[in-house]
């Protein structure tokens, strides 16, 4: 479904993602780990067109798509929550996830027509899917730290991706947040068919969920493989895991 | 909005809109002409606020469009020898073009920079009317624009202009509730965010700017049927601040605030400069409370005082 050959991206004299390699399979959870500074969000960003990559190719579905803009590779069905929670603070959490689908409908440049009666069992659906529905009306600025991770993903979903990015999708949460958020990412894997590629620190989360993972280090891929494979490479005990107890 | 709010506001506007329209049988002539100012001065200032308050957009420099929108029709009636109705439609029109235009170059840029070249594009057609004297009357400006019989009575300029009005305010509500609207709003909060969900920040953006450049041409034909005059500080830069500071001081990131801040300055400006020359120096005052005191303005703070703050308000939408 993805594939990202031999991409680079330098920041004046700092190379912050250095010929890095990933392949996503349709269907399946990816993880990306490293240390921090590896360059996971950096690579995330060139993918979903933040950032526009100096060399290598970035194939979605058949389709090069590095140089795109970020609204163009979102519509090609690529969707992303943020590493920092990035919510429409003034909007309601229905009209977080509305402005999505409508976006995703074509339907955000319509004057005259009261949104309040579009896209709104779409948007219902989603808001279900993710337990916000009791939130709805609620501020999304007033939302506690979990909830506008979720709202993240809420958001993310509107566009209906095929492959959902999640940059540290449970950075600053409870356990007990962690745990609903990566049943919630697992049940839209399964439920909904979305390709998940996620980057995450936790690592029992990492090898519990992730059917492949790619390690990063200085901007460099050092290996992509089943998390076995991944536990059992020699240069990750050394970079990344800490010689061996992973 | 809760039904029992809603309600609320629309009984409000309902008897608002009573009072104006009985307001001309005994009020004197000098205060429905200062009404109508106030009006003309409330869809310039609502205008802004579709880019500003609700999309976000660092507009500097708005009082050029209400200049083009007054200069076009003045031009066409006074050179061209256009009939009125059609010089009223093209008016507006010519001023969204040249919303577009200015827009086309802003939109390449972000906040600060994005004021910076508004203005300096602005003050460059400003200098154009300001010295082009054989054509706009340079800084003369032109006045005794004839108008139509049914428009030369104080009363009748006030109905016609609280009609349009009426229409120019509705239009803009549509617009704000519609899914343009919603997207913009989502656009002021968040543009990075917007573009990952597939949303073009810029051309909504410059769509916004065309929008409010036509309401804001609007504005400016209206001036020119309450006064027959046009001159060059329509378009100067200290009318586009006044402007500003209009929505600033009603709230920014409500629907009706520019309203209010527009009737609190033309008020002020009409009133206090009966008594004191330093009209401005108490506007300055009143902004310096008004930031430290109301950050959202006088309607952001009314309606934080008449809703829950965690629902939706009409700064939500």
């Amino acid at each position: 479904m993805l594939s990202v050959e031999g991409v680079s991206k330098s920041f004046d004299q700092f190379m912050a993602v250095r010929r890095a390699n990933l392949t996503v399979p349709e269907g399946s959870v990816v993880a990306v780990i490293g240390p921090n500074g590896a360059g996971k969000t950096t690579l995330f960003n060139l993918i979903t067109g933040q950032l526009k990559s100096d060399r290598g190719s970035i194939v979605f579905r058949g389709e090069e798509i590095s140089g795109l803009p970020p609204y163009e590779i979102c519509r090609r069905g690529i969707g992303r929550a943020f590493q920092i929670a990035n919510v429409f603070a003034r909007l309601t959490v229905f009209e977080n996830v509305q402005v999505a689908v409508l976006a995703q409908q074509r339907k955000s440049t319509h004057l005259f027509r009261p949104a309040q009666g579009i896209a709104v069992a779409e948007t219902h659906s989603i808001l279900e899917s993710t337990g916000l529905t009791g939130q709805a009306r609620r501020l999304a600025g007033v939302l506690s730290h979990g909830d506008q991770r979720v709202l993240e993903i809420a958001i993310a979903l509107g566009s209906q991706p095929k492959l959902l990015i999640l940059d540290e999708p449970t950075a600053g949460m409870s356990p007990e947040e962690t745990a609903t958020t990566m049943t919630l990412v697992n049940q839209l894997a399964k439920t909904r068919g979305i390709t998940i590629l996620f980057c995450e620190h936790d690592m029992d989360i990492v090898f519990s969920v992730a059917q492949s993972i790619m390690v990063m280090q200085h901007g460099s891929t050092i290996i992509q493989g089943t998390p076995d494979q991944v536990r059992q490479n020699r240069a990750v005990q050394e970079a990344y895991l800490g010689g061996g107890d992973a | 909005m809760n039904r029992f709010v809603e309600s609320r506001w629309l009984g409000a506007v309902a008897a608002v809109l009573c009072l104006l329209l009985i307001l001309p049988l005994f009020a004197p002539e000098f205060y429905i002409y200062i009404l109508a100012l106030i009006l003309v001065t409330a869809l310039l200032a609502m205008s802004l606020n579709l880019a500003l308050g609700y999309g976000g957009i660092y507009q500097f420099h708005h009082a050029v469009f209400y200049g083009v929108g007054a200069y076009a029709v003045a031009l066409m009636i006074t050179r061209a020898s256009l009939p009125w109705w059609i010089s009223f439609i093209a008016g507006p029109m010519v001023a969204a073009l040249t919303g577009l235009l200015i827009g086309w170059f802003c939109i390449r840029l972000t906040k600060l920079y994005f004021g910076m070249l508004q203005i300096s594009l602005g003050s460059l057609i400003w200098i154009i009317v300001y010295r082009w004297y054989d054509f706009t009357g340079g800084d003369n400006g032109i006045h005794d624009i004839p108008m139509p019989v049914f428009l030369m009575s104080t009363n009748s300029v006030y109905y016609f202009i609280l009609a349009i009005v009426a229409v120019c305010l509705i239009a803009l509500y549509l617009i704000v509730k519609s899914p343009f609207g919603a997207t913009l709003q989502a656009i002021r909060d968040n543009p990075q965010r917007c573009e990952a969900v597939g949303v073009n920040v810029r051309q909504h953006q410059l769509m916004a700017i065309v929008v409010a450049a036509f309401f804001a041409g609007v504005a400016g034909v209206l001036f020119v049927g309450l006064e027959r005059s046009v001159f060059p500080n329509m378009l100067f830069w200290v009318l586009s601040l006044e402007i500003f500071v209009m929505c600033l001081l009603g709230g920014w990131f409500t629907f009706a605030g520019p309203l209010l801040g527009a009737a609190i300055v033309v008020a002020l400006r009409t009133f206090v400069s009966q008594y004191t020359d330093y009209y401005t120096m108490i506007l300055g005052i009143i902004l310096i409370l008004l930031i430290f005191f109301l950050p959202e303005g006088v309607m952001g703070f009314i309606l934080e005082k008449s809703m829950p703050r965690t629902q939706s308000s009409e700064g939500g939408r």
